[in-house]
């Protein structure tokens, strides 16, 4: 990216001007506990539809978050006006209204100072990825698509902010962040086709747009005139971002509180959790660790826990499950913050191993439209979307027309037959950066596919 | 797409985005009460500022949004407030189009001089757009004269910024008492509140000020079995998001309701799982809605349509639009879908949209037959054509939507309103006219694909009905269906007494997306020989 600008770094708020405004709130605060947060950065985007830019836009916001505690009483109140008045006044809300709250049986004093690892989640490149930039980025898509004679469509995401949190306990925890997404889906001028590629990095340069507009211009092509095949049980390769889809469901159920009360896959039956049970094949670990270089985040919670490396999943294992301060208390155990990313460890099949050693599958692009259908066994629905392809005696052989799946993560994992290397994917169905994940491409067994779709 | 409610509630109320959707960012919307608009002059002011420099730095037209908007969660379980947040966000957006293309920059330091700064920004972001320019964007005219001081106001009685937390919160823990009492095991409520208030101002002329409302109280009952194995919830989807104030609260009235969703909870732990087959299916408003928004609202975005959303919320079925306009046959002759913004109570309901266009009601879908798409004024341009063969104007509907100050305005869905029969039919008629079929209440899970072809729907409550009468309740129970066949398969449909708003915050399109509010009113409706499968388990 020639054209960018390492001059311009987006507007955030520094560690010092920070430090200044949670000490501000904190000399403001008649509250017997304060914590402030703060949040502070710029969204940059351009859209583009039909082989052309359709809008692109730059916003910058700062928050600061205010959450008083008296007696056993608790408030926040967030605002965007950082002036002493604006501050004063939130906070003055913010005890205000805890006064009027119940007592919470199940509150925790603040946490005194922590000590923090540096988190590693800014680029320079990222934070000053101007319009200028991303103009050039969406050509080398749209330029390729229009000499094709394809429509090419897409999104490039690029956010640079701060996040600070602050108590009257002496806690004090800042780091800055960048993330960025780009994807792109490339149809047929007679929409018979569509193909899609897409890439999340926290730094910009990792994305090479030219590559993405390639493979979707490819897949575009080869998904030409899709035939429907019968829906019912089917071996299939999923290729990472399809994976990655199916897998983000799992991790909103990693929680010990509602596995304990009965309500999740993890509850155990009869009473208790899954932990320490086999729930998934031996060779699937999955793991959080804010200092994973392919996918770092923050080296802190929103309370100022310090993150630490969690493994979930280990050989098939449940190792771990997520205890906010409270349950941990309640449960006898330590409390576990983890960041928000999601690790699978993978294997060393190429797809082409995967292919040829298929009799009869189908090839997943990418899911879309993925809800939760039935969170005992954590069932979805959803369906494949811009590249689906029929495997026939260890061959690629035409595209077929998408379907709708109806199951788990969890039976998927449980049938799985083989698995590649780990790739950063972009996973968010919304095409923004999501949550940083990175999973191989898998084969697995008996996959669900209940009906078939005529969308293209 | 829509994140649901209760998607909404539990990104609100938590923070953990599970599955997919990344909506429900919260967006303004509504009018009413006090005028007692903050800045009320100083916003015209600055909102004129900042077009005037827009202009000056090139600009062939320019809108500015200035918004201050509050909201209030509340959030609780069992016997205790999880949750009481109140968030204040401030700041401006302003539009650009330069030589075709637009521009669009936002900012929350809203002074003389950032305004100046961040209109100039547009400017430029329109430039570097340009560069990647192949057709450039044409504004129809608006159908009204410029509206130089508009007023409006969502029509709330009880502004919930005035109510007591402590009212609030005994309001929420009554009724979780009441379905604790009835045996329920865990109990979460919650309310959201919100107050919009905007200003706009573009260089045709128009200065708008709308102050916008939204309430939404809301319970999720759960029964786990005694041996751990299942657990089952009941959603409040009797009780719908509206844009009123805390009124809607009060009308709502949770702890009436909340025994008996304690009790339907108990009993879809023992309802009989479903056998897959083909049923006739009765939909409740309180179900059918959402397969409105899906199946009806979203393919007929005009945008969707010229493959503008391809990479996120997909096109549409109805395409090109000179193949299917005054062609398409949706479902029955009795089928008419009437889009609008002036409902009251209504979510979408508003005075003039974001890009300063006064909505005027039309129909979508007239006698069965697909007749107009939903338009912004960039929008309306490209059915010209369409417009010119029906002796009709070429002008927007008025469906240009912005969330936040923060975001670009664009073409979202108004209330899109599935219009009751001429026979004076009601929900128990439509159970008593069915020899073998299921009857479904409440939303539950959703999907459809990119066209808007296949879709699955859940629900709340399932009951199989046998020659006229509800025989027992059903679980595990989805519907799947290619909407066209579904829609022509309609052939009863609930008259005027049995029609309800309903509707969510959720509506999710855009990149970045960006969250709509949305009703969809609707009376029940019967559908003939609808695909059913079983969605149960066991891990």
């Amino acid at each position: 990216m020639s054209s960018r600008s390492l001059y311009a770094i987006a507007p955030h708020l520094s560690r010092a001007e920070c430090e200044a405004i949670t000490k501000r709130v904190l000399g403001f605060s008649t509250a017997d506990e304060c914590r402030v947060s703060v949040n502070s950065g710029m969204r940059q985007n351009t859209r583009f539809a039909v082989n052309q830019i359709s809008t692109a836009g730059d916003d910058y916001n700062a928050t600061v978050t205010i959450r008083s505690v008296i007696g056993k009483k608790v408030a926040s109140v967030t605002v965007n006006r950082l002036d002493d008045a604006s501050l004063r006044a939130a906070v003055d809300n913010s005890e205000r209204i805890a006064r009027l709250a119940p007592e919470d049986p199940e509150l925790l004093p603040e946490l005194g100072p922590q000590a923090y690892r540096d988190s590693i989640v800014w680029s320079d490149a990222t934070a000053s990825l101007e319009p200028e930039a991303r103009a050039a980025a969406v050509r080398a898509i749209s330029d390729p698509a229009r000499k094709a004679g394809l429509i090419s469509t897409g999104y490039l995401e690029a956010n640079a902010g701060s996040q600070a949190v602050a108590n009257n306990k002496g806690l004090f925890a800042y780091s800055r962040s960048t993330s960025s997404a780009f994807t792109t889906t490339v149809r047929t001028a007679d929409g018979t086709g569509s193909g899609w590629a897409g890439a999340s990095d926290n730094d910009f340069q990792r994305i090479d747009p030219r590559l993405l507009g390639e493979r979707a211009i490819e897949k575009a092509r080869q998904s030409v005139n899709p035939v429907a095949i019968e829906p019912g049980r089917y071996t299939v390769i999923l290729e990472p971002t399809a994976v990655a889809n199916l897998l983000q469901s799992i991790t909103g159920s990693l929680n010990a509180r509602s596995a304990d009360e009965g309500r999740s896959f993890f509850s155990k039956a009869g009473g208790g959790n899954k932990l320490g049970e086999k729930v998934v094949d031996e060779r699937v670990t999955l793991v959080s660790d804010p200092l994973d270089p392919r996918v770092p985040a923050n080296t802190f919670g929103g309370d100022g826990m310090p993150n630490d490396k969690v493994t979930w999943i280990e050989n098939g294992v449940v190792k771990t499950l997520a205890y906010d301060r409270f349950w941990a208390q309640k449960s006898n155990k330590a409390p576990v913050s983890a960041a928000g990313t999601l690790a699978m460890l993978g294997g060393t099949s190429s797809m082409e191993e995967m292919i040829a050693s298929t009799e009869r599958g189908i090839l997943v692009t990418r899911f879309w439209y993925i809800r939760g259908v039935d969170p005992r066994t954590i069932l979805s629905t959803g369906l494949t979307r811009d590249g689906t392809f029929l495997i026939e005696n260890g061959k690629v052989t035409r595209p077929v027309k998408n379907l709708r799946y109806n199951d788990s993560p969890i039976f998927m994992l449980n049938n799985l037959l083989m698995m590649g290397r780990p790739e950063r994917v972009s996973a968010s169905e919304a095409g923004g950066p999501g949550q940083p994940i990175i999973v191989p491409a898998l084969k697995a067994r008996d996959f669900n596919f209940t009906s078939t779709s005529d969308a293209i | 797409m829509t994140a649901s409610r209760r998607e909404f509630l539990q990104q609100s109320a938590a923070a953990a985005a599970a599955l997919g959707l990344a909506s429900a960012a919260l967006a303004p919307p509504l009018h009413a009460v006090a005028p007692d608009f903050r800045g009320d002059a100083s916003h015209k002011e600055l909102a004129l500022r900042a077009i005037d420099a827009a202009k000056a730095a090139g600009a062939d037209y320019a809108d500015a949004r200035i918004s201050s908007a509050r909201s209030q969660n509340i959030g609780t379980r069992e016997r205790r407030v999880t949750n009481i947040g109140d968030n204040e966000t401030f700041g401006f957006g302003v539009r650009v189009l330069v030589g075709g293309a637009w521009g669009f920059a936002a900012s929350s330091n809203l002074t003389a001089d950032e305004v100046v700064r961040v209109a100039r920004q547009a400017v430029a972001q329109a430039r570097a757009n340009r560069a990647a320019m192949v057709k450039p964007v044409e504004l129809a005219p608006i159908h009204h004269p410029p509206v130089p001081n508009g007023v409006w106001n969502s029509p709330v009685r009880i502004d919930p910024f005035t109510v007591a937390i402590e009212d609030k919160v005994a309001y929420l823990l009554e009724a979780n008492a009441a379905a604790l009492a009835a045996g329920a095991r865990f109990v979460n409520s919650n309310m959201f509140f919100l107050k919009d208030e905007k200003t706009f101002a573009s260089t045709l002329g128009t200065v708008t000020q709308q102050t916008i409302f939204r309430a939404q109280p809301g319970m999720t009952v759960t029964m786990v079995s005694p041996d751990n194995r299942d657990f089952q919830t009941r959603q409040s989807t009797d009780v719908q998001p509206k844009g009123l104030g805390y009124e809607h609260v009060l009308d709502s009235d949770l702890k009436r309701h909340a025994a008996r969703w304690a009790e339907e909870a108990r009993q879809k732990l023992t309802a009989k799982p479903v056998e897959v087959g083909r049923y006739d299916l009765i939909l409740h408003p309180t179900h059918l809605w959402l397969t409105i928004h899906e199946a009806i609202a979203h393919p007929t975005e005009l945008d969707r349509a010229y493959g503008f959303e391809a990479n996120y919320a997909g096109t549409s079925h109805l395409a090109p639009p000179e193949a299917k306009l005054g062609k398409f046959r949706f479902g029955p002759d009795f089928m008419n879908i009437l889009a609008e913004r002036s409902a009251p109570g209504s979510l979408s309901a508003c005075g003039w949209d974001d890009e300063g266009v006064a909505p005027e009601a039309f129909h979508i879908v007239k006698d069965g037959i697909f007749v107009d798409y939903q338009t912004t004024r960039e929008q309306a341009m490209w059915l010209d054509w369409w417009y010119k063969q029906r002796n009709l104007p070429t002008r927007s509907h008025g469906c240009s939507y912005a969330q936040t100050w923060a975001d670009v305005q664009f073409q979202r869905m108004p209330n899109v309103n599935l219009e009751a029969g001429e026979k004076d039919l009601v929900w128990e008629d439509l159970i008593s006219a069915t020899e073998d079929g299921i009857a479904i209440i409440g939303d539950g899970s959703f999907s459809i694909d990119q066209q808007r072809y296949n879709a699955q729907f859940g629900g709340q409550l399932f009951y199989e009905v046998k020659k006229g009468k509800i025989t027992g309740m059903l679980k595990d129970v989805a519907y799947q269906i290619r909407t066209p066949e579904f829609w022509n398969a309609m052939d009863m449909i609930g008259g005027k007494r049995s029609y309800e708003l309903c509707g969510a915050f959720g509506d999710a399109k855009g990149q970045p997306s960006q969250s709509n509010a949305v009703t969809h009113a609707c009376p029940p409706t019967r559908h003939k020989q609808v695909n059913i499968i079983n969605t149960g388990r066991t891990a």
